[in-house]
């Protein structure tokens, strides 16, 4: 488990593949966002997986996400991209896959309502 | 009792006050299954009633079911719980049973009145329903499963249980699904044996449970979901109106008890009508917390995105804490009302089971467990934006 929340974008220096990485080099501000959210899965998800391995439509719940690490996972959404869920969003599907997470996330960035 | 047809709650409050009550104390001092309560809701069709009419049942709704568990327990607490009990996997079936092998297995239990069991709990992982050690084994288009669970509540008698298990031997152990197996399907070996403080005849001995079937027996919504949208919020409901029950029948012995009283010295209001009438306003309050709770739920129907949202699980949740408390605390007012003549055991008055299967309640999914997730789940919750919000 990574332990430098400072540093999300490298968090994957851990031991883990580098799929973070290598997918962030493409460059553009989706894969810095996809990138980011899976740091945030590594960090705060409590998944039974890599969150580096994760393709972006994977089923997070197959790959061990409870609703218990829900709550840590929105925690740390917040305060890295400095949004805010509202009460619609607080729902199983908002947390799916990484996707899922993206779109909601893109949608509070780009208006406040997903 | 009457056979002709009658609403769905007029004849569980006969089956509860004609004969559950009467072999209420029997069932609980032999710890033994309420098998003459459940002969007669088999006669009266009452197994059934949740089935969808073009299968053969009533489809009766969330609120008729709760009234029956209701006037159940009223004669006997554990006919009303293993009533609750089968009911909660009934809902799971014609909330998310919708192919061929499921349908079929509803019709079944409408035509002949099969009763359900849950094998939810395990040895390994305790009292977590939420995680699984073992695992649906697929061959083909065949599984087998094994599982030792430490609680199969009325084992003996059932003829289907529902089963949870990690959806595969790779899958992480909250990555679960909810496996349907009929009596052919599986064979029990028993474990433990169920001798509780109260409760006691729901019979929740512990087996070793080894199951094969084909693979449209597996739900197809994980557990996760399905446990959200149905398992919960029907399982605190109708568990909340087994003790409301409960609770009401002390106090209806409490009222004898303080009419007997006052009849003695007409004229004068016996000093225990005031305990009666704090049991009667937490009666109240109780009531008012399940109705408020099958509203939500009605409301909520039908929406996934409402029925697995953190405020429904924080409103369910909290109804199971606030009314296994609930219960205990008005059983306790009761006997208070009546003294030493709801103690003892050989009274019109006498609710020491009352209070003994009452406490079953706050430990049944312990509340702290319920209160500790409700806090977790506090910290990201929002103001919602309904009417009551």
């Amino acid at each position: 488990m990574p332990q430098d929340v400072s540093q999300p974008f490298t968090s994957s220096i851990d031991g883990s593949p580098a799929g973070g990485l290598a997918r962030s080099a493409s460059g553009g501000a989706d894969d810095e966002m996809i990138s980011g959210i899976r740091s945030v899965l590594a960090e705060c998800g409590g998944l039974a997986v890599d969150a580096g391995t994760l393709a972006v439509d994977d089923d997070l719940y197959a790959a061990g996400l409870t609703s218990h690490g829900c709550v840590g996972l929105m925690l740390g959404l917040e305060e890295q991209f400095d949004v805010e869920f509202p009460e619609k969003l607080l729902n199983r599907r908002t947390f799916e896959s990484i996707a899922a997470i993206r779109n909601a996330v893109c949608g509070l960035l780009d208006g406040g309502e997903a | 009792m009457s056979a002709a047809p009658a609403g769905l709650a007029a004849r569980a409050r006969a089956v509860g006050a004609e004969i559950a009550a009467r072999h209420a104390d029997d069932v609980d001092r032999n710890s033994r299954f309420p098998e003459e309560a459940f002969a007669a809701l088999r006669e009266q069709g009452l197994l059934g009633v949740m089935v969808p009419a073009d299968l053969g049942g009533a489809g009766a709704s969330l609120f008729e079911v709760a009234a029956a568990c209701h006037a159940l327990a009223r004669g006997c607490s554990a006919t009303g719980m293993i009533y609750a009990m089968h009911q909660i996997q009934v809902a799971c079936l014609v909330n998310h049973g919708k192919a061929g092998w499921q349908r079929d297995l509803m019709s079944r239990i409408a035509a002949e009145q099969l009763l359900l069991g849950s094998a939810t709990t395990e040895a390994e992982t305790g009292g977590d329903i939420r995680n699984s050690v073992c695992a649906v084994r697929a061959e083909g288009d065949r599984f087998t499963l094994a599982k030792n669970a430490s609680v199969i509540s009325y084992g003996d008698q059932s003829d289907v249980i529902l089963v949870t298990a990690r959806r595969n031997p790779d899958a992480p152990s909250s990555d679960q699904v909810l496996v349907v197996v009929t009596r052919d399907d599986y064979r029990l070996e028993k474990t433990t044996r169920w001798d509780a403080l109260g409760m006691r005849g729901t019979c929740s001995d512990g087996y070793r449970l080894e199951a094969a079937g084909v693979a449209g027996q597996i739900l197809p919504l994980p557990y996760a979901d399905l446990s959200a949208q149905t398992m919960l919020p029907v399982t605190h409901i109708l568990w909340s109106s087994t003790w409301l029950g409960i609770a009401a029948d002390a106090v209806s012995r409490a009222r004898a008890f303080v009419r007997a009283e006052a009849k003695r010295k007409p004229g004068t209001t016996p000093s225990s009508a005031l305990r009666l009438a704090e049991a009667t306003a937490k009666l109240q309050q109780m009531k008012a917390t399940i109705l408020t709770a099958i509203r939500q739920y009605e409301l909520a129907c039908g929406s996934p995105e409402l029925l697995t949202g953190l405020s429904f699980a924080t409103a369910m949740g909290t109804l199971k804490v606030t009314s296994s408390e609930l219960a205990r605390e008005i059983v306790e007012a009761a006997m208070r009302t009546t003294g030493l003549a709801g103690y003892r055991n050989d009274t019109p008055y006498s609710m020491g089971r009352h209070l003994r299967d009452a406490h079953s309640a706050a430990l049944m999914i312990g509340n702290d467990r319920i209160m500790s997730h409700t806090a977790t789940q506090l910290l990201v919750q929002r103001d919602g934006s309904g009417p009551f919000e």
